[in-house]
């Protein structure tokens, strides 16, 4: 029940980029997941040759991964969003992009899995009777920063309103004089560079290989989903419930069953309420 | 009439050729191979129905495939039914589960349609792996019939599959020129538009995604006895929808020839690549065919053929 919600928190780390990226933007970058095992590994690959922590790393990166993430949306736009045929065909460009950035991987470090390595990994505290490791509670506790760091970036800064207001209406957008396309350029980049610390949490909570991506495109959008589209605390609640329930479901039926949680809320939620908890 | 006696005859040439190239006993890798490029055509074709025709993008080509494999393997341990009747089962109960999909897409439209199928292939296979009669995680050696109508075993399948995939081609070309394309196109371009025209669209939906999911079964239904051992990974693996994704993409969607052409192209590709390199980089050359020509030719190698034709 613990893990359950110290993974809640991690898991919100990882949802933030879908949240912002197709909650708000409504790109549906698929390609997320796979982006956050690019961070993963940049964090092993520093881990391991310069002895770097893992989450500095993953801070460190992240303007490497907003660059990345800004040059990935305007290719996107220019092929697909400039003329209007965005939808569909770049559901399938995203989808190649998982692909490729996840056989590179393979190709690049072999399909072992990696870990790495921390003073605090392994240790735990002892809170009340129950055990607290922490390499569960540091990831927890970074993805509750980032979760509120992107709340202020969105309700204080001048950008952060920008994208608020480019979900919205685009026309008054460019009215007011903000350039659509420059502000979805900055909103898709933090996405992204959101993905480079959310990897980093990843690889310390637990080994990674490269197709992990395929586990997270679930847990993702189940979260996003649910806690509404682009609701930045509905991403927290959602995640903290699918946190919950996968670790209850794992310790009552064993843990070939927890992936299953995560798709079965994400068919349930689709079905029942797109909207999500906390829709808009 | 006379045409569709002209491509009754071009279908059994196919199925003839077939037969013939399964009689000559040349290299069993031809065969092998041969196979697997054929299975494409079939789940290429079977996802264009739905993907190409109708615009809703289905990840979930996986389920439907390996729902097809493993109504077989029930069925081969249970009964040991025969062949066509695996094929038929698989079939059917891809195509329920088609039916089902389309009563979704009442609620779910574009992407989020495409997402629900993504997982539902996932919790499909997560209760393939606990349920142990099919062999659960660890997989099921399954052992084929003695004595096939002729030549070995796979030669056997390999013909059994360009019949599979002659009768998936007639389908689509069947759906394409007949009313239901049209309704089909109608409702891809504007949903709305072709309710509100009289398309009878919820039904049109039904029917492609129940004609594409018994596609799909019916080309997973021979493969326990192709690879004789299922296990869920393998059954389920992403591989499946990123191919069924791929192949009318490059060769276009809005045509039967375009997964047809793309089927065998990427198909002899990958196969190729696994030989020669390695079965990792066979995923990448599809990674990046597929992001090249969805950005750079979005209707496909048909649509480049029509564009320099019609120049």
């Amino acid at each position: 029940m613990v893990a359950g919600l110290l993974l809640g928190g991690f898991y919100a780390a990882v949802s933030l980029g879908v949240s912002l990226i197709f909650g708000l933007l409504d790109i549906a970058n698929i390609a997320q997941p796979a982006f956050v095992i690019l961070g993963s590994y940049a964090a092993y690959v520093m881990n391991r040759s310069f002895g770097l922590d893992a989450i500095l790393t993953g801070l460190l990166f992240t303007p490497v991964f907003y660059v990345l993430g800004a040059v990935v949306y305007r290719l996107y736009y220019e092929s697909f969003e400039r003329r209007g045929e965005e939808s569909l065909r770049g559901l399938v460009f995203f989808f190649g992009v998982l692909f490729i950035i996840e056989v590179s991987l393979s190709l690049k470090y072999g399909v072992d899995y990696r870990l790495v390595e921390a003073a605090y990994i392994g240790k735990s505290i002892d809170l009340g009777g129950v055990g607290i490791a922490f390499r569960l509670l540091v990831p927890c506790l970074v993805g509750l920063a980032m979760t509120l760091a992107l709340h202020l970036f969105l309700s204080r800064t001048f950008y952060g309103r920008a994208v608020m207001a480019v979900s919205q209406d685009r026309l008054a957008l460019r009215l007011m004089g903000a350039d659509p396309v420059r502000i979805k350029t900055i909103a898709f980049g933090v996405g992204i560079a959101a993905a480079s610390l959310a990897g980093a949490l990843l690889i310390t909570i637990a080994p990674v290989v490269p197709s992990t991506d395929r586990d997270y495109i679930g847990r993702m959008f189940a979260i996003t989903v649910l806690g509404g589209m682009g609701s930045i605390a509905g991403t927290l609640v959602a995640a903290v419930i699918l946190g919950v329930a996968e670790s209850l479901m794992s310790t009552f039926f064993g843990p070939s069953w927890s992936l299953a949680v995560s798709f079965g809320i994400l068919l349930v939620a689709l079905a029942v309420r797109p909207a999500g908890l906390l829709g808009r | 009439m006379a045409r569709s006696t002209r491509t009754l005859l071009v279908g059994l040439a196919v199925v003839g050729a077939g037969i013939l190239l399964a009689a000559l006993r040349v290299n069993p890798y031809v065969y092998f191979a041969g196979y697997v490029i054929l299975q494409y055509v079939v789940i290429a074709t079977a996802w264009n129905i739905l993907g190409g025709y109708a615009g809703y993008v289905n990840f979930g080509t996986p389920a439907f495939f390996a729902l097809g494999a493993y109504t077989a393997v029930f069925l081969i341990q249970s009964t040991r039914a025969p062949l066509p009747v695996l094929i038929l089962a698989g079939g059917l109960v891809s195509g329920l589960l088609g039916l089902g999909i389309g009563y979704l897409t009442l609620r779910l439209r574009g992407v989020f349609f495409s997402i629900a199928t993504l997982a539902l292939s996932i919790v499909l296979q997560t209760m393939i792996i606990n349920w142990e009669y099919v062999g659960g995680s660890r997989g099921l050696s399954v052992i084929r019939p003695s004595g096939p109508p002729f030549g070995s075993y796979v030669t056997f399948l390999f013909a059994v599959m360009v019949l599979l995939s002659v009768v998936a081609v007639t389908v689509a070309r069947f759906i394409e020129r007949s009313w239901v394309g049209r309704g089909l196109a109608a409702l891809r371009d504007n949903e709305e538009a072709a309710e509100c025209m009289g398309v009878p669209t919820l039904r049109l939906k039904l029917f492609a995604t129940t004609v594409s999911g018994v596609l799909l079964g019916v080309a997973g239904a021979p493969f326990p006895y192709y690879v004789t051992f299922v296990e869920p990974t393998s059954a389920f693996n992403l591989d499946y929808a990123v191919n069924a994704l791929a192949m009318p993409m490059i060769g276009g969607t809005t045509s039967w020839v375009g997964p047809v052409i793309g089927a065998v192209l990427l198909g002899t590709a990958q196969q190729l690549a696994t030989v020669t390199i390695s079965s990792e980089m066979n995923l990448f050359i599809v990674g990046v065919v597929l992001v090249a020509f969805v950005v750079l030719a979005p209707e496909g190698i048909v649509g480049l053929v029509r564009r320099v034709r019609g120049r």
